[in-house]
């Protein structure tokens, strides 16, 4: 009712009415330019959601899956229709086909994530094996070419457990930490860069209650319930740790942190109004500390380094890249080129189908040129896909912006400043 | 987040303003809702091309006609012809180099086959001093098949009443088959991107000479050089015959490569960016606009010593029409226009219409009024501030620019 009083009648959540057709979409959308199959995102969203409203039939699946969910349309558009919005709820909606076993195995990040930490060794040397991928490739239709993130044999939880619960005793403030998937299961030295940055300012960093997967990569593959109930889960987790303990989540991860503050509540339908603003990523949630004079970093005399940022495509949804930019400007030693905003075109796991694989580095090559044309140390983004992207496709080393603090940060200086 | 200036709306106007600040070493931002209307840019900006139904010669003259409350007339006719001068500097070192002059204007041809005065021109697009007189005898218009944003019937049309006689003729490559196999994006940029790509434009540029052997002009789509700025100079080399670009639809091809340019030299500059956001609020104290929240920056809000209003008018939701008022939708400044709904529109549609005059009420020194009192820090520029009618005018580019680079100058005294 209030929706009503408020907003011109038959507004629709996704404002897909508001569309004036001034086509400034298709101009930024990645998918278009490399894939003509792809109708674009003004025909496969507002134009098309006209259609499929008065009839389902309208929908055409095989379309409609080639979109990355990149949401770039969504930040072109000047008349706010949250078009890739319009075409991941169409996909839900109608949507009648079971998902193969593959995009099942890809997007259960958990399951996989627990089995293959198990037996890390035989696991990474297997899948690295050429007649192991040619092998996925021809039955599992996962393209040859990628090359898999390798597994940790210990999982960030189990460290965290082992050798930094205790520690993070004593502390007046507290964060949560949503590490995801990437973190737990292939690199959880992140997560320990994440740990020491956070105490080094003051605050322990405490684990969510059962973190589960954000499930971005079920979404995108069709697996709706699990995605939901998952989203549950976590909602539940994030509620007891900044409502009851008092406790914000942060992240190191673009893609989870989108998924669950926006594609929660838009896509499946979960609401997590109180506590979508303090759930966020960690540079975000330090930057805002440095900026108020709450906090202030010293960074070590002889850290230097050269660095290019690549915005990841949430990132730029989000619009938070300046929060890890303006951290990193921080460095005294540290040179920062600011890439184009392109998409890289993994997204997620869109990258590692077979029948995605040319789509995939079609969309990413304007960002591997500009890339191989800068002369830096590192290649610096907040998104875990975007680094396996870009580690495959390019010559440059990728690192997050958390990682890159945690060597440059004098931690004993900077704990200095607020102990006393 | 601090910055000295923070401005909202990130089309012409908002640009103009953020790249004149950024030059005098200003930290600025701007906070765009998406991509802005240069997106749909014909390939010149017009100054003053008609007042009260004539034809304009000299825009820097016929401005003194206009009535007090224009914006031309705000901003003084001394400081018009002073700032109007800067614009085609400004532009060319963010690399989009015109021809033309506030003195006078120049003509060029439109899609329609007809011919309007205007300022200043891009280097992609033919100018001529006179209306009406063509210099050619025959002209062939060439469009790309399957392309249907390109209407060549009525550039034949409209030529021949100037007395040229013209062929219309299609161009098919393998090159573009592939982006035909979609009809919906058969557009001007996705061909854009082909030539941009790289090997297109030898065989496109061979094929051209081959059809218009017996024409003294060619006359094709602009479509040409999106992010690769130098593809038209190319084309303009390898085909033999005088190449006189016309513009297509909308999204227009030499649209987003302006927008890219002004946009790289602003963060060029030092400036920030900030696309794909909205700003919702202000917080006020003694007069002064203290910051402002964000969509996505939420509780972490935008201060600065200076704010420019440069949000469009209704097209861009920088005024907003109710079914019983017009309301400034972030701040809900002082409005100048009738509060009586009947009273915003003739009902002759192409008479002058009421409502294209309305805007954001400022004070002397364009600076917003709130409840009647001007808000110390917060500037309008553009086509928010009203007093004109840009469609009837034809003053729409020439007032985003002079009025953002005269509130630069606010900004900087």
């Amino acid at each position: 009712m209030k929706k009503q009083q408020n907003k011109p009648f038959n507004i629709s959540d996704n404002n897909f009415e508001q569309c004036v057709k001034c086509t400034v979409c298709t101009v930024y959308c990645p998918v278009v330019q490399v894939n003509p199959d792809y109708p674009g995102p003004k025909q496969a969203g507002p134009d098309g959601e006209r259609l499929r409203l008065k009839d389902p039939n309208f929908f055409d699946e095989e379309a409609l899956k080639l979109c990355l969910n990149c949401k770039r349309c969504e930040v072109a558009c000047p008349s706010g229709v949250k078009i890739g919005d319009v075409i991941q709820a169409a996909r839900i909606k109608y949507s009648r086909k079971r998902p193969k076993l593959r995009d099942s195995i890809m997007a259960n990040t958990d399951l996989v994530g627990t089995v293959a930490s198990a037996f890390a060794p035989i696991v990474n040397t297997t899948v690295a094996l050429k007649p192991v991928r040619q092998i996925m490739d021809k039955v599992l239709k996962i393209d040859h070419h990628r090359i898999f993130p390798k597994y940790s044999g210990e999982k960030f939880e189990t460290w965290y457990r082992k050798h930094a619960a205790a520690q993070q005793q004593g502390f007046s403030k507290y964060v949560s930490y949503f590490h995801g998937c990437y973190v737990n299961y292939n690199f959880p030295q992140l997560g320990k860069d994440l740990v020491k940055i956070m105490n080094a300012a003051g605050y322990g960093v405490d684990l969510l209650e059962k973190e589960k997967c954000c499930g971005v990569a079920l979404i995108s593959n069709g697996l709706i319930k699990q995605a939901t109930k998952q989203a549950r889960q976590n909602v539940r987790a994030l509620r007891k740790s900044i409502l009851q303990n008092g406790a914000p989540v942060v992240s190191t991860s673009s893609t989870c942190t989108f998924t669950i503050r926006d594609e929660y509540p838009h896509l499946l339908g979960v609401k997590n109004d109180d506590v979508r603003d303090q759930t966020e990523l960690a540079t975000r949630f330090l930057f805002r500390l440095i900026d108020s004079g709450e906090l202030k970093l010293v960074f070590k005399k002889d850290y230097t380094t050269r660095v290019a940022y690549h915005t990841p495509c949430h990132m730029e949804k989000l619009g938070w890249s300046i929060y890890s930019t303006s951290l990193l400007r921080m460095i005294p030693g540290l040179k920062l080129v600011q890439l184009e905003s392109q998409c890289c075109g993994i997204a997620g796991t869109y990258g590692f189908k077979k029948e995605n694989y040319e789509t995939a580095q079609g969309v990413g090559q304007p960002l591997f040129t500009q890339i191989e044309n800068t002369d830096v140390d590192y290649i610096v983004t907040d998104c875990e896909t975007c680094k396996w992207q870009i580690e495959m496709s390019t010559s440059g080393k990728v690192k997050n912006p958390i990682s890159i603090l945690a060597e440059a940060l004098d931690v004993e200086a900077t704990q200095k400043l607020w102990q006393k | 987040m601090k910055f000295d200036t923070v401005i909202i709306g990130g089309g012409l106007s908002g640009l103009t303003c953020g790249i004149q600040l950024a030059e005098q070493g200003i930290t600025c931002a701007i906070v765009s809702s998406g991509q802005s209307a240069i997106h749909f840019f014909s390939g010149s900006f017009d100054l003053l091309g008609k007042v009260e139904g004539r034809e304009v010669t000299n825009p820097l003259e016929s401005i003194k006609m206009l009535p007090p409350s224009h914006p031309y007339q705000r901003v003084g006719h001394h400081n018009v012809e002073r700032l109007a001068g800067e614009v085609p500097r400004l532009l060319a070192r963010a690399g989009l180099h015109f021809s033309g002059m506030a003195e006078k204007n120049h003509f060029v041809l439109t899609p329609m086959g007809t011919m309007k005065p205007t300022w200043l021109t891009l280097e992609d697009f033919t100018c001529f001093e006179q209306n009406g007189e063509l210099p050619w005898k025959r002209a062939t218009v060439l469009n790309f098949k399957g392309f249907l944003d390109f209407h060549t019937l009525f550039i034949k049309d409209g030529l021949t009443r100037y007395g040229v006689e013209v062929q219309t003729r299609d161009i098919a490559m393998k090159q573009f088959e592939a982006i035909r196999r979609n009809p919906s994006e058969m557009r001007s940029s996705n061909i854009a991107k082909v030539f941009d790509a790289g090997d297109a434009l030898n065989q496109f540029a061979e094929k051209v000479n081959e059809l218009t052997e017996d024409a003294d002009v060619v006359i094709l789509p602009a479509v040409f050089g999106l992010f690769n700025t130098t593809v038209t100079a190319d084309l303009k080399a390898r085909v033999k015959k005088p190449v006189v670009l016309l513009p297509a639809l909308p999204p227009s091809t030499p649209g987003i490569r302006s927008q890219i340019l002004l946009r790289q030299r602003f963060q060029e500059l030092g400036g920030t960016y900030l696309l794909g956001d909205i700003v919702q609020e202000g917080e006020f104290k003694e007069g002064r606009l203290q910051n402002i929240t964000t969509a996505n920056h939420g509780d972490i809000k935008l201060e600065a010593d200076h704010f420019v209003l440069a949000s469009g008018s209704f097209y861009s939701k920088g005024i907003v029409a109710g079914p019983d008022k017009l309301y400034d939708p972030i701040f809900g400044l002082d409005i100048d226009g009738e509060s009586d709904r009947s009273q915003w529109f003739d009902k002759q549609l192409f008479n002058d219409q009421p409502f294209m005059h309305y805007g954001v009420k400022a004070d002397e020194h364009f600076r917003a009024l709130l409840n009647g009192q001007p808000i110390e820090n917060l500037y309008v520029a553009g086509s928010v501030l009203g007093g004109a009618n840009p469609l009837k005018e034809g003053s729409g580019a020439g007032i985003c620019m002079v009025t953002a680079l005269h509130v630069a100058e606010q900004i900087l005294q």
